[in-house]
């Protein structure tokens, strides 16, 4: 038993399923971020917490109590919404007492417990405007304010940073990480943006038509994907797929990968799982991040199992703080993340190193992680 | 130079003169009826028999105002409109609230409860739009009859509040459509109930619709002939049909000063709510969506 319990929860239109027996626990006091295209239910199953939609089956539980039938705003949750959802006709601090008048708490209790809470926000001197007055960083304060001044057992966050510009979006991130380290409230918090979701999050659960494909710290998520369509979807530039073959190598089995030129190389596995030793043959895809393919002054010194590998450079992309550059390997054009002073250049050789501990091994047929 | 010649295109004088003429005959050809009533409305009958029509009264008189409102003959009494006038007064100002606080009430629903059926049932009130009036005169007076209301104005007010919901209900669920759903998801959750969003929520955003929406009744209802010539009473007639009567039944002489005043007394509410509330029209209907 967690503090809020999602169990074998689906969800159908019609005769249309749009969730499949979503099983998620949340602890008290984690920041669960539900991550996935557009599409894939992460707002549906948001919404049924909240109770703005119905549960087809399955149960959701706060504190070991079943909710499913309790109204929206008995169920001690507040929400912030996309577009903010502010009511236009009232004031700030109107907006934020709002809430707090309808179940009945005391004008003067209301007005203490807004003042509080702009103060923590730092929106006291908007309290007297209208939302129409306001920016959009102002509108996402008030409306995470809202939130906050109900002082709810759970936190719903539907992409509440996606109307802001790219700047405010990463102050803004900062922010409500900041605020749930105070607060310590229950969160959960939809996005498609997966860089919100690792930064922001104790916990990831990555979705995909309606599936639940992953959930696990973000290292987990990061390091150890359990598909092919987390590995993709997760990471920015993604983790390298690349289409390999065991083989018996000099030094225990090994990977054959093709490079640029056509010629086979070997990648020793490290620290292959028993399972793979008698799998001599098998075509696997291997994944491996851009940080894991990179130029020898770059690579992780205390890596075990770093392997030299000479190719071509087909492309270099500066951004700054990295260098990304793309080679071609196993027949897949490929990103592998450098110094920012890497020089690197394009249609030349050049030599990386290859961290084969960070390798992982999916299955092409069934998509998912075999090591 | 003027801003607004900024920004229109080059034209050449010639063009621009062409079109100043062109609208200012159609601005004279629009006022050319109103200028007839009032400056004949403000002559003697002996003035209006001797010169032409289009000609400023000579010496003003508001008589026949006074006639019109209060002595003159209409049907058998020699009552004036005044009486006339308060049965519009008690028949409009009920029928458009009521008419307008349904539609409201229709458009949300129709666009934030959405309930199996909804655009049927949308449809098919719009289609009441579109029935002539003539098709329910008899079913109408049936209806009345049956109910004890035929005659009276509350039997009007009636009529016009179930003729008027097609309309009021169409211009609010086109304004609610554009509003957002997630105000009154965050309002369900902080604990509004239905009437509750609606009153705090939806009403308050509404201001430019229900303006239109009054204004549209308003005219509507004041002016309707048909269902005040059918349904009403002597004593509940509305303006209209009495203005209608007044011109109607003579007394030897057409007394055609009185008659102006008179209509111009039968369209001057209509004329009044107009001009205060004429801005608050076009951005009502031209206003699609609250900014949250």
């Amino acid at each position: 038993m967690a503090f809020l319990d999602i169990i074998g929860v689906t969800k159908r239109f019609g005769s249309v399923k749009v969730l499949h027996e979503i099983n998620i626990g949340v602890e008290e006091g984690e920041f669960l971020v539900l991550v996935g295209p557009s599409g894939c239910g992460k707002s549906t199953l948001l919404n049924m917490i909240a109770g703005l939609e119905i549960v087809s089956s399955g149960e959701i539980r706060i504190r070991d109590s079943r909710i499913n039938e309790v109204h929206p705003s008995q169920r001690d949750i507040a929400m912030v919404f996309q577009s903010y959802a502010l009511y236009p006709n009232m004031t700030v601090g109107g907006n934020m007492a709002f809430g707090l008048e309808m179940h009945g708490i005391s004008k003067s209790e209301r007005q203490a417990l807004v003042k509080e809470v702009a103060e923590l926000l730092q929106i006291t001197p908007l309290l007297d405007r209208k939302p129409s007055q306001l920016s959009g960083g102002q509108r996402q304060r008030v409306a995470m304010g809202r939130a906050l001044v109900r002082d709810p057992d759970v936190f719903l966050f539907d992409e509440p940073l996606s109307n802001l510009d790219a700047k405010l979006r990463v102050d803004m991130r900062t922010e409500i990480k900041k605020l749930h380290l105070k607060l310590g409230t229950t969160t959960v918090y939809v996005t498609h943006d997966q860089i919100e979701a690792m930064t922001l999050s104790t916990r990831i659960a990555v979705m995909m038509d309606g599936h639940l494909q992953q959930i696990g710290s973000p290292a987990e998520i990061y390091q150890l994907p359990s598909n092919l369509f987390v590995a993709g979807f997760m990471g920015s530039p993604p983790m390298n797929l690349i289409p390999a073959k065991i083989v018996n190598g000099n030094d225990g089995i090994a990977l054959h990968v093709s490079l640029h030129s056509g010629e086979m190389t070997a990648l020793n596995l490290y620290q292959p799982s028993p399972g793979l030793l008698n799998q001599v043959g098998r075509e696997v895809i291997l994944g491996l991040r851009p940080e894991s393919i990179t130029d020898p002054d770059s690579a992780d010194r205390n890596s075990p199992a770093n392997q030299p590998l000479l190719n071509r450079i087909i492309i270099t992309e500066t951004a700054g703080s990295d260098t990304f550059v793309k080679t071609m390997l196993g027949g897949v054009e490929i990103t592998s993340r450098m110094r920012g002073d890497s020089e690197v250049s394009a249609n030349s050789d050049a030599s990386l190193v290859v961290d084969m501990s960070k390798a992982v091994l999916f299955d092409p047929q069934s998509e998912q992680r075999i090591s | 130079m003027s801003q607004s010649r900024d920004n229109s295109l080059p034209t050449s004088h010639f063009t621009r003169a062409l079109i100043y003429t062109a609208l200012l005959i159609f601005a004279v050809y629009y006022l050319l009826p109103l200028f007839v009533m009032l400056t004949n409305s403000l002559k003697t009958l002996d003035e209006i028999r001797a010169g032409n029509m289009l000609a400023l009264p000579r010496s003003i008189t508001i008589e026949p105002w006074l006639k019109a409102w209060d002595s003159a003959q209409i049907g058998v009494d020699p009552s004036g409109l005044k009486p006339y006038f308060m049965n519009s007064v008690l028949m409009v100002i009920p029928a458009v609230l009521i008419s307008t606080m349904l539609g409201a009430i229709n458009g949300y629903i129709l666009t934030k409860w959405n309930f199996r059926g909804a655009g049927v049932m949308f449809g098919l009130m719009l289609f009441s739009c579109f029935i002539p009036f003539q098709i329910v005169l008899i079913p109408m007076a049936r209806v009345l009859g049956l109910i004890g209301l035929a005659g009276t104005t509350s039997g009007l007010v009636l009529v016009h509040v179930v003729y008027g919901i097609g309309f009021t209900t169409l211009f609010f669920r086109n304004y609610y459509n554009a509003f957002p759903d997630e105000l009154v998801r965050a309002a369900l959750l902080d604990g509004a109930g239905f009437f509750r969003i609606f009153w705090r929520i939806l009403l308050p955003s509404s201001g430019p619709i229900i303006v239109v929406t009054i204004i549209w009744q308003f005219t509507n209802i004041w002016n309707d002939f048909l269902f005040g010539a059918s349904f009403a009473d002597f004593d509940s007639q509305p303006i209209t049909v009495a203005l209608n009567n007044l011109v109607s039944s003579s007394t030897g002489v057409k007394e055609y000063n009185v008659h102006f005043a008179g209509a111009i007394l039968a369209a001057l509410p209509t004329l009044i709510v107009y001009i205060v509330s004429g801005r608050y029209f076009v951005r009502g209907l031209m206003a699609g969506s609250v900014k949250g």
